[in-house]
């Protein structure tokens, strides 16, 4: 639901950064998301599909890259890929996973003319 | 064209709201915790029970993010303790700008406590950092003992999780230790506190370790500023 919003920064940045470096058109996003980022793909579609017209990015390619959920044993260091049953007690020791992977919402590039 | 690497954190705009809300609190020596829940899990009654139990130690103020009605912060407000209510209109969650215009409306200076009851909502709030210092997640157990799988993230995010509406656990048939089991496979170290805000059980507990926290992190502010 919040989408919208998540959207409307992604493209504040990349408004931000065709200004900062003389660019006029923004032919592609990418984008680097968890799957433990509480955000859904097809609602960043749509919502990039409706924010994107009429401004600098309304010809531009969305690419969105699902991270993995990983996590490790903060306790015996067992790393391991939390399965999406999330279960963040270590299998071996009992002891805490802390997450490393999965939890990140990132831009990594953006192709300008 | 040209490709530009960024790296940049989406959050990046909330979280610099985010750190002048914290700043501003710690300045002020407040503690601020973050209540969510998803709509009807009884945000405002845990809260309304807590405050009657607290108000004559601690100088608390609220503020209120609902969709629409100032109806929470009326009964707040009822309790004798500033309320400020922000109307998000269609917006899901509250945001650390949201918060940081609020603070232009609502004078936090003198209290010890401030106490924001997000959107009730079980996704969207979580994501948004507002500079507290505290996470509370309230959680209706008649709404289901696998919820805590199927939406982690706020389970996840949450220092505290307030399991509610234990007196109707006969009726619903829903299982509390396999509901706090899970709740702890998602977030091994959060502290559970299953309560009724209408029988009164459990709040004795849950009060006495939302106070010992708060009474933590003012100490805290405290010594530093020192």
């Amino acid at each position: 639901m919040h989408e919208m919003a998540i959207v409307q920064s992604v493209l504040d940045v990349a408004f931000r950064e065709a200004d900062n470096n003389s660019g006029t058109k923004i032919r592609k996003i990418k984008l680097r998301i968890g799957e433990l980022s509480g955000v859904v793909r097809d609602s960043i579609e749509f919502a990039f599909s409706v924010l994107k017209a009429d401004t600098a990015a309304e010809d531009a390619e969305l690419e969105i890259e699902t991270v993995k959920l990983k996590a490790e044993c903060g306790t015996c260091g067992e790393a391991e890929c939390a399965a999406w049953d999330l279960n963040l007690i270590c299998a071996k020791c009992g002891g805490t996973l802390r997450i490393t992977a999965g939890r990140e919402m990132k831009v990594e590039y953006i192709d300008l003319d | 064209m040209h490709k530009i690497s960024l790296e940049t954190d989406i959050m990046d705009a909330n979280e610099e709201f985010a750190r002048e809300n914290r700043d501003h609190f710690k300045a002020h020596n407040v503690a601020v915790v973050n209540f969510m829940s998803a709509p009807g899990a009884g945000k405002t009654s845990l809260l309304e029970k807590t405050i009657a139990r607290m108000k004559d130690d601690l100088r608390i103020g609220v503020i209120e993010g609902d969709l629409m009605t100032t109806l929470d912060a009326d009964r707040i407000t009822a309790l004798g303790v500033p309320a400020y209510q922000i109307t998000t209109g269609s917006v899901c969650h509250l945001d650390a700008r949201m918060i940081h215009n609020s603070l232009h409306n609502f004078d936090i200076e003198g209290l010890d406590l401030l106490i924001i009851e997000n959107v009730g909502n079980l996704v969207c709030p979580a994501e948004f950092n507002l500079g507290e210092d505290l996470r509370v997640m309230v959680f209706s157990t008649v709404e289901g003992a696998e919820k805590p799988k199927k939406y982690p993230v706020m389970f996840h995010e949450t220092d505290a999780v307030v399991l509610n509406k234990i007196d109707l656990i006969p009726y619903s048939g829903v299982s509390l230790e396999e509901l706090e089991r899970n709740v702890r496979e998602v977030n091994p170290e959060v502290d559970i506190f299953p309560v009724s805000c209408t029988r009164g059980d459990g709040l004795d507990e849950w009060t006495q370790w939302f106070t010992e926290r708060i009474s933590a992190l003012r100490g805290k502010a405290e010594a530093a500023s020192v």
